[in-house]
């Protein structure tokens, strides 16, 4: 029988195969590092006396906790200060290369792996984050650890894990016009629910997968975690090739043609066999929306917030209904009604270049809404000069946006950029949980198109909802992430 | 790690669905670096409202969490073992858990155990009759009993054994060196290395 493409990455990695229902030993590529879950880690080598094994596979980044205003001062916050600091001393000592705050390959940890060509199809990643998911976008095997995990994989370079399971989510068609990569992964959880996915390993596939850029893809796996699984992947094709061919760590040479060969046998076989398959014709799916506390409580932004008493489930039922009173939301109310006090565009889900020239296509020109606050804030320090190169920090600034540096910032608010109590945000991250964004405040989950539409009208909108000004060219809204070569869609085949 | 066999404490009913890792411990207490103390830090948010069931009297000291399905989901941070830990919590039960935290506790020596939807509902009712009630946790029997009701819980072997012997992963997987070793050497040059790119 054939195997899918999770089963060829894992076999390749196993040092030693479990038995009696013991785990495999599965080696580990590539350790990504940040400064929230490694210094417990760290502090547990020391008292056992071990050194990192392999810091030549590992690498740290400060993303979680850094400011995005005033980066060249001393962080205000102590306790956010000590963490980094810690981070420094350890990385350090132990000799891990590590980007601090102003270098130009700081950022958040699951945009600096791929931009570095660090992250490539076939290897193993993990890192103490759950959206390292991220990273499987490149056909490889990324998933979220825990701090006694990240010990583990610093001492041995190994982690003992049991199989995943395999589930096929297949998007065959072609989008609308607006409806992005986000659109598709939100759409997909509000499917399987925060639960479908737990013990799976997701594969993405058909020709709405294919067709999507690398930044697109990576927003569809990153938020692979939500639908309750620790990866999701994408079989690499040119498309993967093409993006990672100039980056500084891809392979060179000799080097490059074998991977490149390798690569190629990474590809489900027709003939195997997945667990679970799922299906979304993606001509059907319209920007989407959460109203909800939880990333599966999203509904189509021409939807009306659901009513919780229509749901058959009493723990569901009892869930939405929570979910409604901290959102301060009624049944029934029209999405596009909502208003919201910010907008944040930016996360490890949205924040990478193309994410930005999406949310600027439709801001250029326009004015944000009066009382709106708009942040945007860039995946690394990298993606900011880019940004800047093309134009786009003045775009946003002329919208009226604040234009910062690079981080986790308002996603979890662990930096000072946070909701206050009550406050409503479109936000373009990936958790709509209580408190996630500050004590208190409501989030709606959307893609960057929906982000920048909502920051200019100060109600939940799609692009299509935004009249042009007439001064400047009127909004790109094709989808995000039709990758330049076209050449791409013919890999549809590869299923 | 300690090694668990069994356990008796009070039982508490957590009766929600969804409790990501978020709500267990929010973000703002994950930027210390240590391993201990936080207990304040528990289901912060929630025990702000004096009606939260951690805040009833009768719940005062508990060893056992009896959660709705999909405990522990979302954010990978070990952080809400420890508080749950700190807290005095040493079993949770729920019909479905998150990933990433059914590993981490495994890790820590927090069991986590899987009932079904029924039976959680069954044991909220009990301890709803009886607030207060003792739970014992056998993980030689796989049982959870309140009062004279015995439910078998699901836990898997590996995670079992390792909790009754209070074993330490690293030490176990470093058992493995030459096979780690041997792995290494024929590892492909093309994958990548974090030195200084070219």
């Amino acid at each position: 029988m054939g195997r899918t493409l999770a089963e060829k990455v894992w076999d390749d990695h196993l040092v030693v195969k479990g038995e009696d229902g013991s785990p495999d030993l599965l080696y580990i590529d590539l350790h990504l590092i940040h400064e929230v879950t490694s210094p417990q880690a760290f502090d547990g080598l020391r008292m056992a006396g071990r050194p990192v094994r392999r810091p030549d596979l590992t690498i740290a980044t400060e993303d979680h906790n850094t400011p995005t205003l005033n980066i060249d001062k001393p962080i205000a916050d102590l306790t956010s200060r000590t963490q980094i600091e810690t981070l420094r001393r350890n990385a350090e000592e132990f000799g891990i290369r590590l980007h601090s705050l102003g270098d130009k390959e700081q950022g958040i940890v699951h945009v600096v792996g791929p931009q570095l060509g660090l992250t490539m199809p076939g290897i193993t990643v993990v890192c103490g984050d759950s959206h390292t998911s991220t990273h499987g976008a490149f056909g490889a095997m990324a998933f979220g650890i825990g701090t006694s995990e990240v010990e583990h994989v610093l001492a041995t370079q190994t982690l003992p894990l049991k199989p995943f399971k395999t589930m096929a989510i297949t998007v065959e068609g072609e989008l609308k016009p607006g409806v992005t990569a986000k659109d598709i992964i939100l759409a997909i959880i509000a499917k399987i629910g925060t639960g479908g996915g737990q013990g799976y390993v997701l594969e993405y596939r058909g020709s709405a997968i294919r067709s999507l850029s690398m930044d697109g893809r990576m927003t569809i796996c990153n938020m692979s975690i939500e639908a309750g699984a620790r990866a999701g992947m994408i079989a690499p094709d040119e498309t993967t090739y093409e993006y990672l061919k100039s980056r500084p760590h891809a392979p060179q040479g000799a080097d490059w043609d074998a991977a490149v060969a390798y690569w190629e046998t990474l590809k489900t076989d027709d003939d195997a066999v997945f667990d679970a398959e799922v299906y979304l014709d993606a001509a059907e799916l319209e920007p989407f929306v959460t109203w909800g506390t939880n990333p599966g409580q999203g509904v189509s932004l021409n939807d009306r917030v659901p009513d919780p008493a229509l749901l058959d489930d009493p723990n569901e039922r009892a869930n939405a209904e929570r979910a409604l009173e901290y959102m301060d939301l009624a049944a029934g109310t029209a999405m596009k009604d909502i208003k919201v006090d910010a907008v944040f565009m930016g996360s490890c889900t949205n924040s990478r270049i193309e994410d930005l020239r999406a949310f600027a296509s439709v801001v250029k020109g326009q004015k944000k809404a009066d009382g709106v606050r708009v942040m945007v804030v860039p995946g690394s320090a990298r993606v900011r000069l880019e940004a800047e190169a093309e134009g786009l920090d003045k775009v946003f600034e002329e919208f009226g946006a604040e234009w910062r540096f690079a981080g986790c910032s308002m996603c979890l608010g662990m930096n000072p950029d946070q909701l206050a109590p009550g406050e409503r945000c479109a936000s373009t991250s990936n958790r709509n949980f209580e408190g996630r964004q500050g004590k208190g405040g409501r989030t709606h989950l959307v893609s960057p198109l929906v982000a920048a539409a909502t920051a200019i009208r100060g109600t939940l909108s799609a692009p299509s909802d935004v009249v042009a000004t007439g001064s400047t060219l009127p909004p790109v809204i094709e989808s995000v992430g039709v990758p330049a070569g076209a050449q791409s869609t013919a890999e549809g085949s590869a299923r | 790690m300690e090694k668990f066999e069994t356990l008796t404490g009070v039982a508490v009913p957590l009766k929600r669905s969804n409790v990501d890792t978020d709500q267990i411990i929010p973000a703002v207490f994950l930027k210390r670096v240590t391993k201990t103390g936080f207990d304040d830090a528990l289901f912060h948010a929630w025990r702000q409202d004096p009606d939260f069931v951690l805040n009833d009297p009768a719940f005062q000291n508990p060893r056992v969490l009896i959660a709705g399905p999909d405990f522990g989901t979302g954010s990978s941070r070990e952080h809400a073992v420890w508080a749950l830990r700190d807290y005095g919590f040493a079993a949770v039960f729920s019909p479905r858990f998150g990933d990433i935290f059914r590993g981490n506790s495994g890790k820590q020596g927090l069991l986590t155990g899987q009932i079904s939807q029924e039976e959680t509902e069954e044991l909220w009712a009990m301890i709803e009759a009886d607030p207060g009630i003792g739970a014992t946790v056998d993980l030689v029997e796989r049982t959870l009993t309140l009062g004279d009701r015995s439910v078998a819980f699901e836990i898997d072997d590996y995670t079992r054994w390792r909790l009754l012997e209070g074993l330490d992963d690293i030490g176990l997987t470093l058992r493995e060196e030459a096979q780690i070793t041997r792995f290494e050497d024929a590892r492909e040059s093309w994958r990548p290395t974090t030195l200084p790119a070219r």
